[in-house]
């Protein structure tokens, strides 16, 4: 603004005043928003930081004489150092994978094999508790090339271990969707029914009008109190496994519910009564007016709010760890009713781990588990403006 | 187009006959008493409508004019806090009658609201779903006809024929009424409400639908409520007066203009009310 000119017949003195007060308001308001994506910044910068470095494992060159006698013994053929470099994980493995390629018996295979976590440790700067004899020999085969980063598909592509260099997502990921699955087959039809019954068919009545009133106070409640309901109902009454995708699904179901019901009802009062008036003056049926004239403009709004309900879900770890789904759980679940954990929960194993790998793997996860519910958030945000109608 | 006419009339039911032998009774309320929980809307009304005509509803804000209307169609059934008492016969039948299914009596007595409410469809589909629904064309060609011939009798049809595809909203507030309009005689009623049909329009859309209302009520018998005293002495062949949930005169619309029976019609046609 130029400057304020007094004499020019429009001048208010009180004008600067209340001029700056919006102004340091303004400024307020927007600090709030700085603050606030400071926090996000600072978090996500934190987890990448951390995370990253999960993503790439280091491998070792060795050459491994396949006899009987070294694979009885995996751990006797390599010198000391050598010994606190390479997994153990991978040595437990060798008499499998030699098990698997009878060929190679009596001949010299050259492998390059999982290292342990403190030289990747090592190699990744980090904090380690090697002994300076095996930091200088990983120095001499850094030198020679024969120690290297690959991608580290053991993190996507092998469940939890004890062993941190061999720790993986996997087991986590399909825990997740076939919670989720169990979770979605239940919770959305039956959110949405319900939502569809009380808004179009229910009278208004005193007993509606107290159902209506206690499903929002339900999406209220902490999610740890559906894991005590899913607890004392699926596991104790009806003796559903425990630490499965069904009990785990059905109980993040329970927690859905009432968010899938409250915005599905929304939906649905969104679609302008006029448009029910017009059915039925034209003698239509409720059924015909819901299903072919309300429904079609309510449904982008009532899959966006079931999908970030099944987000909200996904990102759920309190209820499953009362129903069992903390559990160590080192190989995927292979259906509903196996042991099976989830991402959210593998990642509050990890983060309990003192190792430098667990932590890293920690965040790790935390990246994946962003990511996945990010996409379904953007898929919620694309439905919604794809098929939003207006009048 | 023609019409079905599934209901036996009986002639006996004939009464109010005005001695000129052309009117015909085709709706009928007797002693229609109505109340919002506590609250009473209409207070025994007694009203012959005749066949083929177009009768107005006149009278101030929450006169009752509107909620009569809606009970010749059984809508305030919708309304949960509704209770009605009394009789409203079409053809001599009581649409309140037990067993009688309210559903059936809005499909011989349809409805057009105050604000164009095309269905978030086609302008095909918009005529074309509730005549499929009631079994009344099947898909094909003797749809397409019907849509034609409902569009056309709605005047519609010119401005459309080249764009039954595209959305009924997309249409202008004039043309959405009319395809309203033009969805409703697709059913093929017998009455047709209007619920201020005009209210939302500018003067010449208001213009359009007021002529054909005229045409319509060739074939249709044509109930307007109407918060437009001139729209009324316009349109109407007969006119009703309400006040306060009361029906205070009726008769013909220009003798209710010209020669009211009663002050309080003087009044408000008069404007010193309302």
């Amino acid at each position: 603004m130029s400057k304020i000119d007094k004499n020019n017949g429009f001048y208010i003195p009180q004008l600067e005043k209340r001029r700056a007060k919006a102004k340091r308001f303004k400024y307020i308001a927007m600090s709030a928003l700085i603050v606030s994506l400071a926090f996000l910044m600072f978090f996500l910068y934190d987890m990448f930081r951390q995370g990253i470095p999960a993503f790439k494992q280091t491998y070792v060159k060795i050459q491994v004489e396949i006899t009987e006698e070294n694979l009885e013994n995996p751990y006797g053929f390599l010198d000391r150092d050598m010994i606190s470099i390479v997994s153990r994980a991978w040595l437990r493995d060798l008499p499998n994978q030699a098990a698997a390629n009878p060929e190679w018996l009596g001949t010299t295979q050259e492998f390059w094999a999982l290292a342990g976590a403190e030289s990747d440790q090592y190699m990744k700067g980090g904090e380690n508790r090697l002994k300076d004899r095996v930091k200088d020999r990983i120095d001499e085969l850094k030198e020679s090339g024969d120690i290297r980063f690959q991608t580290n598909l053991i993190f996507f592509f092998t469940g939890d271990s004890k062993i941190p260099e061999n720790a993986g997502f996997y087991s986590a990921i399909i825990g997740s969707i076939l919670t989720m699955l169990v979770t979605m087959s239940l919770a959305v039809p039956i959110g949405i029914m319900t939502a569809i019954y009380l808004e179009e068919f229910a009278p208004d009545n005193k007993l509606t009008q107290f159902i209506e009133v206690n499903i929002n106070n339900l999406a209220a409640i902490p999610s740890i109190l559906f894991g005590l309901l899913g607890l004392a109902i699926f596991i104790n009454f009806f003796g559903v496994p425990r630490s499965s995708a069904l009990v785990g699904g059905m109980t993040l179901a329970l927690m859905s519910l009432p968010i899938i019901i409250v915005s599905s009802k929304a939906a649905l009062k969104s679609v302008p009564n006029t448009i029910r008036q017009a059915g039925f003056g034209l003698g239509l049926t409720r059924w015909q007016i819901v299903r072919d004239h309300v429904l079609p403009p309510a449904m982008p709004g009532m899959l966006t709010g079931s999908i970030i309900a099944l987000a909200q879900a996904m990102g759920e770890t309190a209820p499953l760890i009362i129903v069992g789904m903390i559990a160590f759980v080192p190989d995927a679940a292979t259906n509903i009713l196996s042991a099976a954990t989830v991402m959210p929960a593998q990642i509050y194993t990890w983060s309990g781990m003192p190792e430098k790998a667990y932590i890293e793997k920690t965040a790790a996860g935390i990246l994946v588990l962003l990511s996945v519910l990010i996409t379904l958030n953007a898929v919620a945000i694309y439905l919604r403006k794809k098929y939003t109608k207006t009048w | 187009m023609s019409k079905k006419v599934d209901m036996k009339v009986d002639s006996n039911n004939f009464k109010g006959d005005m001695g000129d032998g052309e009117k015909k009774i085709k709706v009928s309320s007797k002693d229609l008493w109505l109340w919002y929980g506590e609250k009473e809307a209409l207070q025994g009304v007694n009203l012959d409508i005749y066949e083929k005509k177009i009768t107005a509803f006149i009278g101030p804000s929450g006169c009752g004019k509107s909620t009569y209307l809606r009970c010749l169609n059984r809508m305030n059934d919708l309304i949960d806090s509704v209770r009605i008492e009394g009789k409203v016969e079409i053809d001599g039948h009581d649409i309140y009658a037990p067993g009688v299914d309210e559903v059936a009596v809005r499909k011989r007595v349809g409805m057009v609201f105050q604000q164009p409410n095309p269905f978030p469809k086609s302008i095909y589909e918009n005529v074309a779903y509730a005549p499929l629904m009631h079994d009344i064309v099947k898909k094909g060609s003797d749809c397409d006809e019907l849509v034609e011939n409902s569009l056309k009798g709605a005047g519609l049809w010119e401005e459309v024929k080249d764009m039954l595809k595209q959305p009924g909203t997309a249409l202008s507030g004039g043309q959405q009424q009319r395809l309203c309009i033009a969805r409703t005689i697709a059913v093929q009623p017998d009455v047709i409400l209007m619920d201020e049909p005009t209210s939302a329009l500018d003067p010449i859309s208001t213009q359009i639908i007021e002529r054909l209302m005229i045409e319509l009520k060739e074939r249709f018998t044509l109930i307007v409520v109407t918060h437009n005293m001139q729209q009324a002495a316009r349109v109407a062949d007969m006119t009703a007066f309400f006040h306060i949930g009361e029906l205070v005169e009726y008769g013909e619309t220009e003798q209710i203009f010209v020669n009211p029976q009663e002050s309080r019609t003087e009044q408000y046609i008069t404007g010193k009310f309302g």
